[in-house]
């Protein structure tokens, strides 16, 4: 079930990653990951599998631990619900180099495409700001993707929080690595940390 | 309302002492009494980030972000909160965390609340069932040695531990009206 002038999930995430630089891509389990993974392998890409509910404290920890490098997370609406209170903690932290999308297509795709709460009564727009995320948006055009994109580059003013309605089309699934260990092991050689 | 030892260091500041030492740099809780005077002095410090989290289980997620960073952390919360960390626990396995939680019990030793006991009574199992060792502390004397023996080997040798603080250790919460 698709609506008219809704954003293409693959075309969202593949320009937020286009000219990441040193960026860390955090992508929520399902989906997100697999537009993640669609967008190009990358020793920054912390694909997630499960622990739903956790990709924004994921996003937090690695950008406390490094403020200099943009951390970006990507995840989706189901995720975004399940770990909302994740925002009353951003919110109080303050990273400036945390960025988060949510690619809203309020359901929950993975599962069968039942109906989230973003697509009856909840704005998680209006919760990131009320969390204290000052700079919170709603996106609906590629235009105002690329200044999200390029937004996420600056590490000292953040947080951000940006929710894009993509269409509901289950696209085919582009199969990351799974193996959690090598995932994140492979994110800290690329900056420096050999294994214990 | 909580016991203090008689000796120069409070356990608390000893266990502030080790976390210094393993230079730990990320410590998420959610506030617990006995944890109190331990959260005071991480918030003081200029090395350590003390994260309030609004649940447990964001500081599980919370210190899998940090390790990729390359830092170390500790999550300090009270024995209910263990119920609410279990799904999120799979990261400790999946990702092999350098995982390391200090768990102030309650439900037991003199509780007077049982709404507290059914969680206190199956925190130990949960987290074996989880996958993480687990010790314990009953007495002042014996928390440094085994915070550092838990410590030790979470951060040495990644593998995932709970220390368990006593509601003996702490004292039971008096209520009064």
């Amino acid at each position: 079930m698709s609506k008219a002038n809704l954003l293409d999930r693959r075309a969202v995430v593949f320009e937020l990653l286009r000219d990441r630089k040193g960026a860390f891509a955090i992508g929520g389990l399902g989906a997100s990951t697999y537009d993640i993974a669609a967008a190009g392998d990358h020793d920054r890409n912390f694909y997630l599998w499960g622990g739903m509910g956790g990709a924004v404290m994921i996003g937090l920890g690695l950008a406390l631990a490094q403020p200099t490098l943009p951390v970006v997370v990507i995840t989706g609406d189901g995720e975004m619900l399940m770990g909302m209170g994740s925002l009353a903690t951003v919110g109080l932290q303050q990273p400036k180099n945390l960025s988060i999308i949510v690619l809203d297509n309020e359901a929950y795709g993975e599962t069968g495409g039942q109906t989230s709460h973003t697509g009856g009564t909840a704005d998680l727009v209006g919760v990131a700001k009320a969390c204290g995320i000052g700079d919170s948006r709603a996106i609906s055009t590629m235009a105002e993707v690329e200044a999200f994109a390029s937004s996420l580059q600056d590490v000292t003013a953040g947080p951000r929080f940006a929710s894009a309605k993509i269409d509901g089309a289950n696209l085919e699934r582009v199969l990351s690595s799974r193996d959690g260990t090598y995932i994140v092991n492979r994110i800290r050689g690329s900056i420096g940390h050999t294994p214990i | 309302m909580h016991a203090r030892a008689d000796t120069a260091a409070s356990w608390p500041e000893e266990i502030f002492s080790i976390l210094q030492r393993f230079e730990v740099r990320q410590v998420p809780y959610v506030p617990d009494a006995g944890h109190s005077e331990l959260i005071e002095r991480v918030l003081g410090s200029s090395a350590m980030r003390g994260i309030a989290l609004t649940t447990e289980e964001e500081g599980v997620a919370l210190l899998a972000g940090a390790w990729a960073g390359g830092q170390r952390g500790v999550l300090l919360m009270q024995s209910s909160g263990v119920g609410n960390c279990i799904n999120m626990l799979s990261l400790v396995q999946i990702f092999r965390l350098p995982f390391l939680t200090l768990v102030t019990m309650r439900g037991e030793w003199g509780e007077f609340n049982p709404w507290q006991v059914p969680m206190g009574s199956n925190t130990q199992g949960i987290l074996e069932l989880s996958g993480i060792k687990v010790l314990r502390a009953s007495h002042p004397g014996e928390v440094r040695e085994v915070v550092e023996a838990g410590a030790a080997q979470a951060y040495n040798a990644c593998t995932p531990t709970a220390v368990l603080l006593s509601q003996r250790l702490i004292g039971a919460k008096v209520f009064t009206k």
